[in-house]
């Protein structure tokens, strides 16, 4: 291909006396990405083509999915789905945040200790985890409060009757769920600088108020993500419960096509409503990051409403400009006079 | 006896600023400083410092310092990096603690409190106490990223001292435009440039109203042209009976503003004296090649 560059004084374009051009009246051409077209065609090509078999297909059998999806049990199952991960979210980084302060002590026994914690809870596999725990009734027959090393005993009750399928599940993922989110955290606190710390100190203000007001705030923005990727992989991870018999939602799922023989549908209703808790959980965190975002960007970052909003005025604005521009030849102020004040 | 401190502290008052010449050009305008002799005597932060020594594992970073800084006045610390200035700035304020020696300021000591002819380590409630009346401004400004140049300044006030919120904001909007900065005090840290950040620090170490102000290299982390901004608060500072230590490597700016000057090299407070005694007439090889390395 001939790539020579003919440079051709244009009308107007006379170098001037000085041997200066003027560029000015140039009609800026924004430079064309024909690759991106092609991919961005293949991409909407395939998500048609998805559509397409999801909703021609009769073998998804859509009329059960739709008469399945807010069935009593499978919402049953649904709230307990919730339930498990709300709470297990919840005390695990109430856990996961202890075991990262204790981490990151100056005491050698309780940074060990929590070290040693987070290494053991992070190589159990979960559901021996679940079931150990949901037979420590058979391991240990009595669980009570009394005095160790004596036979001194406040309280003694069959373990049993305190550990339940639903509290044996919330144990154990609460367990699990703490030992990573206590690494999440510490990541969170050692991206703070140090200096910030000193300043407080400085100030004078107490080591409490330093954590919770100046380290905090600022670690959260790194906490955050890596904490809803736990709480997102947590909502599924929920369904592990099935060995403890826990009708969550996965569970009350299979227990109804093994009944039924309609596993595909029925694992639509699952997948859907796992769409659905995502999403809110995507939603709120694009939120949440954005409250801790406070003084990080010059600019408060838009929200997908506030930036679609802008979109639709500038291309307003780009409209108006270019129908003024073919009115109108625009006058090109020459010199560099910009000092002269 | 460690209540006393705020109620025999005398509120300073710090003479108003005209922003004159507050303007981008690099130099520091003398104008702002006071003479020696026109500062008033009776400030309190009187530090004195004996026989300190400092490790960092083999290395030893400050050598049998001993320096009596005046009340009331400006003392600045030169002398090449990694020498110790920093290290003894730390010191005074708690931050490192120190190997031997000590360091007291009006006669109570840095992070220890004598009973008779004992001397008790202070538990973390104490030296927060004491560190309330030393102010420290650093390189990196380190200002609280997440909050406004209103909310750094009132932060401390409110939470330590517990004034009242709208009194502290009406303080801190008076320190703010002392130092230029009136109509940022919404801005956060990020949208302010370096000089107008070290320029908060500054009015957020006022805001304690401390006995004394410890600079750390308050502009070597700035571009040049706004050197002077930050140079031309502290010089305005000079003025108003709070103990100044300036650890610095603008050998222009501490011969003009300070009392006293020290010379420090290799961990030893080489040379300690007027400035025209350690500008004009230094005693030591090593300050007289310092110096004319610099000036």
């Amino acid at each position: 291909m001939e790539t020579s560059i003919e440079l051709s004084p244009a009308e107007g374009l006379a170098p001037s006396a000085a041997g200066w051009h003027d560029y000015s009246k140039l009609k800026v051409v924004s430079s064309r990405h024909p690759w991106r077209l092609v991919g961005s065609i293949f991409a909407l090509l395939g998500l048609a083509l998805v559509i397409q078999s999801l909703v021609t297909n009769p073998r998804w059998e859509w009329n059960v999915v739709a008469e399945y999806l807010t069935v009593d049990s499978v919402l049953r199952g649904l709230w307990t789905t919730i339930y498990l991960t709300a709470a297990s979210a919840a005390l695990g980084f109430i856990l996961g945040a202890l075991v990262a302060l204790a981490r990151l002590s100056k005491s050698p026994v309780l940074s060990s200790a929590a070290w040693f914690y987070t290494w053991f809870f992070r190589s159990v596999p979960i559901l021996v985890l679940l079931v150990v725990l949901y037979n420590w009734g058979y391991l240990y027959e009595y669980v009570g409060l009394g005095i160790p090393f004596t036979d001194i005993s406040f309280v003694k009750v069959k373990t049993v009757t305190l550990l339940g399928p639903i509290t044996t599940a919330i144990i154990g993922l609460t367990l699990n769920e703490a030992a990573y989110s206590a690494e999440t955290i510490r990541g969170g606190i050692l991206s703070v600088d140090q200096g910030q710390l000193e300043a407080a100190a400085s100030l004078g203000i107490s080591r409490g108020r330093r954590f919770l007001r100046i380290v905090l705030p600022q670690a959260m923005r790194a906490i955050l993500p890596n904490a809803f990727n736990s709480l997102t992989g947590l909502v599924k991870g929920t369904s592990i419960v099935y060995v403890l018999a826990v009708y969550d939602i996965f569970h009350t799922i299979q227990v109804i096509y093994n009944r039924t023989q309609r596993v595909l549908p029925m694992l639509l209703v699952a997948v859907l409503w796992y769409v659905i808790l995502t999403t809110i959980l995507s939603v709120s965190q694009y939120y949440i990051e954005r409250i801790f975002a406070k003084g990080a960007a010059r600019a408060a970052p838009k929200t997908p409403f506030q930036s679609l909003r802008s979109l639709v005025g500038s291309i307003a604005v780009e409209i108006k400009e270019r129908a003024t521009a073919k009115s109108a030849a625009l006058g090109v102020k020459g010199g560099n006079d910009a000092c002269d004040d | 006896m460690l209540a006393t401190i705020d109620e025999k502290r005398a509120e300073i008052e710090f003479a108003e600023i005209e922003t004159r010449g507050r303007a981008v050009s690099g130099s520091w305008s003398a104008a702002a400083a006071v003479p020696a002799s026109a500062r008033p005597e009776t400030g309190r932060g009187r530090i004195e410092i004996r026989g300190v020594h400092k490790h960092y594992g083999a290395f030893h970073v400050l050598r049998d310092v001993n320096l009596d800084i005046e009340a009331g006045k400006v003392t600045s610390i030169i002398g090449p990096s990694g020498s110790g200035k920093t290290t003894l700035l730390r010191s005074i304020n708690h931050l490192e603690k120190v190997d031997s020696g000590y360091i007291a300021i009006d006669n109570e000591l840095i992070g220890y409190r004598r009973k008779g002819e004992r001397l008790y380590e202070l538990k973390e409630k104490e030296i927060l106490e004491r560190r309330t009346s030393v102010a420290m401004v650093f390189q990196g400004f380190y200002l609280f990223p997440h909050m406004t140049a209103l909310e750094n300044v009132i932060e401390a006030p409110v939470s330590v001292k517990r004034i009242s919120k709208a009194e502290a904001i009406a303080e801190a909007r008076a320190l703010l435009s002392r130092v230029g900065l009136a109509d940022k005090e919404d801005s956060y840290p990020n949208q302010l440039s370096g000089g107008q950040q070290q320029r908060v620090a500054i009015a957020r170490a006022l805001a304690m109203k401390p006995k004394v102000i410890l600079f750390d290299e308050p502009t070597s982390a700035l571009d040049p042209e706004l050197v002077g901004e930050v140079l031309q608060v502290i010089g305005d500072l000079s003025r108003s009976g709070t103990t100044l230590v300036i650890v610095t490597h603008e050998l222009g700016f501490a011969r003009e503003v300070s009392d006293k000057v020290v010379f420090f090299d290799e961990g030893r407070a080489l040379e300690f004296g007027t400035p025209s005694q350690i500008f004009s007439s230094p005693r030591c090889a090593r300050t007289v090649e310092f110096i004319s390395k610099l000036l």
